[in-house]
This record gives structure tokens, C-alpha cells and sequence, in this order.
């Protein structure tokens, strides 16, 4: 009887502590937002966000990071753009055209999943590598180049996911019909995937706009918004990191603030993307 | 119709021959990266052996030396302590979401989860200088009785373990999601109690999977460069400890890059810091990755 007791008791000792340990992570995703909250909305200002930095900005004057804000656009709009042109075909192409030869498939999977672990610092060490070797300069068309590297195997791979629910059947009555295999591809399963692969797109376009250490060499950094990609362009990220760096109070606020913002982008870009996969996946096929 | 026909088979050929160009150009990325990095590393590797390099501590690109044993010191302390918090929380937070908790909790955290894997990393380092920091120099330093500033290897590790938790747990709720239902309905039948199946039966059949998880969770938190790098200190001491600033290898890659240019040595030798974490990671990886292959495969 005793024995049973104990045994009970550990049952309900381990509960507490699984259940405190989901809790943990709870709580510590809303202890982030909250401490990022609270000490970056005071300073947080439109003038920040609809400016450039002016004269003396890091070291606590007027101004803004609207450079840093419209450069990680541009770069993440670019990387993602490249990336795609790459990462659809493929997706689509393993899919449909190796759907038959699984050891392949799963062998190109294999090196999609090791290229996704390897750290964005590397992509930028490579990138620098690439960047002087072809002769280019820190230019927002090296920094687009050097994350495309970082997103093909997230998007590939997310596309792919999607790809590979939709049921064979399909592609054997499209085959039927006379449509050939790129056909196939793009009228059929490209529509009928569209808001998996839109999904895929935007999930690879935040990883793209929060990752600073594959552009740190690449990007460069500049008080400007750049109005040609041979041009160094400054990324919401590394914006954060400079400010924070100065020993300065308000400077230290507004990298606060800029943190704000870029967790604010990405979080919009994850919520959109749930949003409009939940709309629009309502009206396929399903196996 | 024959102009159609042939328009089409001709733009056939042109998606066939674009899909596989892109295939390939992917398949020998990884081969392209690690012989890149090889090669501009290779300047350093000619003049000082791989164990110089590597079991050394001397370092001072002035003189021309390069030891990395303290960064690569600091890494293996940041990422197995990073691990050992948020390894175990990972695995009972797992075995809680997909064993006692409702359906409808479970949904409540996925999308957690990926917020947390959302935010970026230099937010998860601006997070870790006003909260982490603070703590370990205010509460845990002293209740150690040790006088550290907070910038500190483990402060690092706190704040990496919060950055690897959801991508650990997604792949440990996965797995436990895998395992058949009739495996624990016939244990339960024999009368073992809930928590015994958990422990003699998933555990058990999970366990491959549980070690490519964290294996996995390792690889990621050795290449974490920004937010480590904003609460470790960035110190090369050769007092070692948990409160001491340390300075792991991403760090020591992401900090220096301004000034290795007019050193070619030096420019080298960061770029062959880079090919040693390729090298580690890609090969936690693959042993990961073969792992749940195999796992996965034995399940079913």
C-alpha cells in the first residue's frame, strides 16, 4: 500500500513540475514582450520612425531609423525575391518530377535540413568570401546574395511541406489530360498550394529581416536610405546593436524602441501569414 | 495547333532545364561553403598546424598568433549549459503538452512557440542586457557568493537556452506525436499507470528521437552569434567559470571583422573560426538528422 503511495506521489511531483515548466516558457515569452514594452514606448515616437538620423542622433540627438527600417526592407524584399526564383522551381520540381524516386527526394531533403542548421554567421563569413572574391563592396546587392543563401533551404523546405500533402491523384489527372509536367507544375500545383507557399514565402521573409549576423560584413552601414543596391544600406538589427553600444541613456532607449519596431514587423508578418493561410487554404483539395 | 504544341514543349524544356540547374546550384552549396571557407582559410593553415590552432591559447594577431582554445572553450561552455537548462524544461514541457494537457492547450502554444522562434536574436540579446544581466550580477552571482558584472558565460547560456526552448520542443512534441497510440493503450491495459507508461514506454521508444532533439539543439546554439554576443562579455581570460566573461567562436568572427582587413593572417584566421563551426555544426547535424531518419523509420 505504501508502495503505491509513493508511486502516486511521484506521479503527481512530476506533473507539478512539467506543468511548471510549460508555464516557464509562457511566462517567458510575455516577460520579453512586456520588458521590451516597457522600456522602449516611452521613447518611441513617430518622429523615430519617419526620420533619418540627423546630425548627433548617436549621441542623443533628433532623428530617426528610418534608414535602418527601409534598408531591411529593401534587403529582405530582394533576398526573398532571389530566393524564391530559385526555391519555387525547385520545390516544385521535386514534387512533380522526382515524386517517383523517393531515395532521391529524401536525399535532397536531407541536405535542404543541414544547409537550414548552419549558423547565419557562416552564411556571412562565406558571403564576405564571395563578395570580395567577385570584387564587390558592402552593398545592399552583397547583403541580398548573402541571405538568399540563408533562406533557400527555409523556404525550399517550408514549400515543400505544402507540396507534398497535395494528393498524386492530381497530378496524374492533369497528366492525363494532356498538360505537360511544367504545366502541371505551375497551373495546378502552384494554385493549389498558393497559401502554403505564401506562407513559406513570409516565414522566410521574417527570417530574413530579424537575422543581423549574415549581414554584418556584407551590408555595410549608413546614415542614408539607399537608392541603388551597389549602395551600403544600414538593417534594423545592426541598428539596434549600435545603439545599444553607446554608452548614452536616450541613445540606449531608442535601440529599445527600434526593438519595438522590428519585433512588431515580425510578429505582424507571422500573424498575416496564419491569417491568410487560414483564409484561402478553406477552398483546395483535400486529399 | 502544331505552333502551340511545340511552344509548349518548348517551355517545357525551358522549366525542366531551370528546375534542375537551381537543384543543383542548391546540392553543392554546403560542398561550395565548406571549400570556400577552406580556402580562405588556407593562408593560416600553411604556416601553423590545425593543433596549434586549436590547442593553443595564445592569441594575438599582432604577433601572428592564433590559438582558439579559449573561444572555442567558451563556445562548449555556453552551449552545454544553455542545454542542460533548457534540455530538461523542453522534454517535461513536451511530455506535458502531448500526454495530460488538452487538445485545446496544446493549440494555445503553438502559436507561442513560434513567436518565440520568430523573434530575432538581437532582441533576444536586448532582453538578456536588461533582465538576464541584471539578474546574474544582482541575485545568482552573489548567491554564489561570486562578484561577476553579469556579462557572463552564464548569462549567455540563459540566454541562449530561452532561444533554442522552441525549437527543441517543436521537435520533441513531434516526436512524441509519432508514437503510436496502441503502444501505450497496451500498456495501460496491463495496468500500468499513466505516469509508468510515460516513463517504461515513450521514454524508452522516444529516446532516439529525445537525443537527435537535443543533438539538434546543440548544433543550433553553437552557431548563435548576436544575442550571445551582447551578454558574454567578449573577454579572453584565462580564468575560467561560469561567472566569468567568456568569448565563444560566432563572437569572435562578428566582432573582429572591421579590423582584419589589412591582415591577411588575421582575415585567415577568422575565416577558418568560421569553417570550424560549418565543420561542428554540419556534423551534429548529420548525425542528428540520420538519427530521426532512422527513428522515424522504426516507428512506423
Amino acid at each position: 500500500m505504501r508502495h503505491l503511495k509513493i508511486k502516486q506521489f511521484e506521479e503527481s511531483f512530476f506533473r507539478v513540475i512539467m506543468f511548471l515548466s510549460t508555464l516557464l516558457i509562457v511566462l517567458t515569452l510575455f516577460l520579453i514582450i512586456f520588458t521590451i514594452l516597457y522600456k522602449g514606448l516611452p521613447s518611441l515616437s513617430w518622429e523615430m520612425i519617419s526620420q533619418v538620423p540627423k546630425g548627433g542622433f548617436y549621441f542623443g540627438k533628433e532623428g530617426g531609423i528610418l534608414n535602418a527600417i527601409i534598408g531591411s526592407l529593401y534587403l529582405s524584399f530582394g533576398a526573398t525575391i532571389i530566393a524564391m526564383i530559385i526555391s519555387l522551381p525547385v520545390a516544385l520540381f521535386i514534387n512533380i518530377h522526382l515524386v517517383k524516386r523517393k531515395k532521391l527526394v529524401n536525399a535532397i531533403r536531407f541536405i535542404l535540413d543541414l544547409l537550414w542548421g548552419v549558423p547565419s554567421i557562416v552564411y556571412g563569413a562565406f558571403g564576405f568570401a564571395v563578395m570580395i572574391y567577385f570584387g564587390l563592396r558592402t552593398s545592399l546587392l552583397a547583403g541580398m546574395i548573402t541571405l538568399t543563401f540563408l533562406i533557400i533551404p527555409i523556404m525550399i523546405r517550408s514549400m515543400d511541406e505544402v507540396l507534398k500533402t497535395i494528393p498524386i491523384g492530381l497530378m496524374e489527372a492533369s497528366l492525363s489530360l494532356g498538360s505537360t509536367r511544367s504545366e502541371t507544375a505551375y497551373k495546378i500545383f502552384f494554385k493549389q498550394s498558393l497559401p502554403g507557399i505564401i506562407t513559406a514565402i513570409l516565414l522566410s521573409f521574417g527570417r530574413a529581416i530579424g537575422d543581423a549576423a549574415s549581414v554584418l560584413f556584407t551590408t555595410g552601414y549608413t546614415d542614408n536610405i539607399p537608392t541603388s543596391i551597389s549602395q551600403p544600406a544600414a538593417t534594423l538589427p545592426l541598428s539596434i546593436f549600435f545603439q545599444l553600444t553607446s554608452p548614452i541613456p536616450e541613445v540606449q532607449n531608442r535601440a529599445y524602441a527600434s526593438a519595438i519596431v522590428l519585433t512588431f514587423i515580425i510578429l505582424l508578418i507571422s500573424i498575416s501569414s496564419r491569417f491568410l493561410f487560414n483564409k484561402f487554404n478553406k477552398h483546395n483539395i483535400k486529399s | 495547333m502544331k505552333i502551340t504544341l511545340i511552344s509548349r514543349n518548348s517551355k517545357d524544356k525551358f522549366h525542366f532545364t531551370w528546375m534542375t540547374i537551381c537543384l543543383i546550384i542548391i546540392l553543392f552549396l554546403p560542398l561550395l561553403l565548406g571549400i570556400g571557407l577552406y580556402l580562405k582559410s588556407k593562408l593560416l593553415l600553411d604556416s601553423t598546424s590545425v593543433f596549434d590552432i586549436l590547442f593553443s591559447k595564445e592569441w594575438s594577431p599582432i604577433e601572428g598568433k592564433f590559438g582558439m582554445l579559449p573561444f572555442i572553450n567558451s563556445s562548449l561552455w555556453v552551449t552545454i549549459i544553455a542545454i542542460l537548462i533548457a534540455g530538461p524544461i523542453c522534454l517535461f514541457s513536451a511530455i506535458h503538452l502531448t500526454q495530460y494537457a488538452k487538445k485545446s492547450f496544446l493549440n494555445f502554444m503553438h502559436p507561442i512557440i513560434d513567436i518565440l522562434s520568430g523573434i530575432p536574436s538581437v532582441v533576444y540579446g536586448v532582453w538578456g542586457i536588461l533582465i538576464i544581466v541584471p539578474l546574474v550580477s544582482k541575485y545568482i552571482g552573489p548567491f554564489f557568493g561570486k562578484e561577476t558584472t553579469g556579462y557572463s558565460i552564464l548569462s549567455g547560456s540563459i540566454v541562449l537556452a530561452v532561444m533554442i526552448t522552441p525549437f527543441i520542443l517543436n521537435i520533441l512534441i513531434d516526436i512524441f506525436q509519432t508514437i503510436p497510440k496502441e503502444l501505450q493503450e497496451a500498456s495501460l491495459s496491463l495496468g500500468a499507470t499513466k505516469w509508468q507508461t510515460i516513463k517504461k514506454v515513450i521514454l524508452k521508444k522516444a529516446l532516439p528521437g529525445i537525443i537527435s532533439a537535443i543533438t539538434l539543439g546543440i548544433s543550433r546554439a553553437f552557431g548563435e552569434t548576436m544575442a550571445v554576443m551582447m551578454v558574454v562579455g567578449n573577454v579572453t581570460k584565462l580564468k575560467y567559470g561560469v561567472f566569468q566573461p567568456g568569448y565563444p567562436l560566432p563572437a569572435l568572427i562578428a566582432n573582429n571583422y572591421g579590423e582584419m582587413m589589412s591582415i591577411p593572417m588575421y582575415d585567415s584566421a577568422l575565416m577558418f573560426a568560421a569553417f570550424i563551426l560549418f565543420a561542428i555544426v554540419l556534423l551534429f547535424n548529420f548525425a542528428s538528422r540520420l538519427l530521426i531518419i532512422k527513428y522515424e523509420r522504426e516507428i512506423k
